[in-house]
């Protein structure tokens, strides 16, 4: 199975996730991207309809200014500095979690360590190691209408981030509704995983091979071109 | 202009600090941080404080450096990662974290505002941050009961304050700054610019006087 670098794991799975989110546009979707590959979802996004949302209080976050129109007032969660859109709005950071909670939040793609069997993500800590943190990813999970978590296939020893248990902590209860990593979108619905999408240079017999959880391959497979 | 006598420097504001005092700071990493309040109260000199904060700020700024001055006793937050010191802190057992993840860590902070001593949130049910939690099903769902947050004081930043102490604030710098003024004994607002009352629009006032003790000028 080839081996992707890291910049056509991020642009892959940008690719087939922006995807995702184009086929759930039926009304304005209010969506939250998280930090690492999440983030990059925007640049293959081009809709009038999607809005997106950050965590540090802000609707219709734009996209990266120029560094001449940078404001130190104005940055999204990962700390990065971004720009306002037509109609974008800001509000403190209970207001922005209430839209979450409240179940106003369409769409959170985050990233993730583990996505087991069960469905069940963790992707706040790793015991032992030098992070501490949680973030908004607790709440994020438990309160959007749908959890789409973006992380790589693989971990860096080339195992598979899809397992059958997880062995880190939990973010919550809540399963996720799909899977994207750079070999395709797996939906996750009534207790096991149906590859939906994926790129039309990807063997699915080798794919089930490096991938420790079962998946059945939807008869309307979408096959996408995502080679940089 | 200072009629109602909120105006004052950074170090008669934080003068107020007492040691073992909590102690809420507002901003989400540098952004809405009150780094002149927090850089007095580094010069007060201040011990055993306890700190809620969103997180740590960057190595040598801020909060950081209260952690590095040794000033501070236990953090209550939700993201320390941006800050290796911090994390070596704690590792080394000098300073204690709880962690609240971040929309629970806000909402605990404008019930202690609010007069509601505690909630029930979905959000970390079934993980490791919920352990020793009540829990509660309602609708078929686990829900963790989770206290308020108050403080003895509050640092916050804002954009513009009038002389009385209404404020409004600037983009993402708002955060969790409007919360913590509602949620201390004391709240010091500092500010970009001190303009005379009735000059904001009432309209777009976010904090009313009345939760705003004292008002330092400083560009941030």
């Amino acid at each position: 199975m080839k081996v992707y670098i890291r910049d056509e794991i991020a642009v892959r799975i940008a690719r087939l996730a922006a995807d995702l989110l184009e086929s759930m546009v039926d009304h304005n979707l209010i969506v939250n991207l998280g930090v690492g590959f999440p983030s990059m979802v925007s640049d293959y996004l081009d809709s009038p309809r999607v809005f997106f949302h950050v965590e540090n209080g802000m609707l219709g976050v734009g996209p990266t200014p120029a560094p001449e129109d940078e404001d130190i007032d104005l940055i999204d969660a990962g700390l990065q500095p971004v720009s306002e859109t037509p109609g974008c709005a800001y509000f403190d950071s209970a207001d922005s979690f209430a839209i979450i909670r409240g179940g106003h939040m369409d769409v959170t793609v985050i990233g993730a360590f583990e996505v087991d069997s069960a469905g069940r993500i963790a992707n706040w800590s790793i015991p032992g190691g030098d992070k501490l943190g949680v973030g908004g990813a607790m709440d994020l999970i438990s309160g959007a209408k749908t959890v789409v978590v973006a992380m790589s296939h693989r971990t860096r020893d080339g195992g598979s981030k899809l397992v059958k248990k997880c062995s880190l902590p939990l973010t919550g209860n809540r399963p996720a509704d799909y899977v994207v990593t750079e070999f395709g979108v797996f939906r996750f619905a009534d207790g096991k995983f149906t590859l939906i999408s994926t790129g039309d240079d990807v063997d699915i017999e080798k794919l089930q091979k490096i991938t420790d959880v079962d998946f059945e391959v939807s008869e309307e497979l979408k096959r996408l071109q995502l080679n940089v | 202009m200072n009629d109602y006598g909120k105006i004052m420097s950074a170090a008669e504001a934080v003068s107020r600090i007492k040691d073992g005092d909590r102690v809420m700071v507002g901003g989400f990493g540098a952004t809405g941080t009150p780094h002149h309040l927090v850089d007095a109260l580094v010069d007060s000199g201040k011990k055993n404080l306890i700190i809620i904060s969103n997180g740590p700020n960057a190595v040598g700024e801020g909060i950081s450096r209260l952690v590095e001055n040794k000033q501070v006793k236990s953090m209550i937050g939700n993201y320390y990662s941006w800050n290796r010191e911090v994390v070596r802190a704690y590792n080394r057992g000098e300073i204690e974290i709880s962690l609240i993840p971040q929309g629970t860590f806000a909402e605990v902070i404008r019930a202690g505002g609010a007069g509601i001593p505690a909630f029930y949130v979905e959000t970390s049910a079934g993980t490791q941050l919920a352990e020793g939690k009540e829990s509660r099903i309602f609708n078929g769902k686990e829900y963790v009961l989770e206290h308020a947050l108050t403080a003895d004081v509050a640092l916050i930043q804002a954009y513009k304050a009038d002389s009385l102490g209404n404020l409004i604030y600037s983009k993402t710098a708002r955060n969790f700054n409007p919360l913590m003024a509602t949620a201390a004994g004391f709240t010091i607002a500092q500010v970009e610019e001190i303009v005379p009352i009735g000059s904001l629009d009432p309209n777009a006032i976010v904090t009313p006087h009345l939760y705003v003790d004292a008002i330092v000028e400083a560009k941030k």
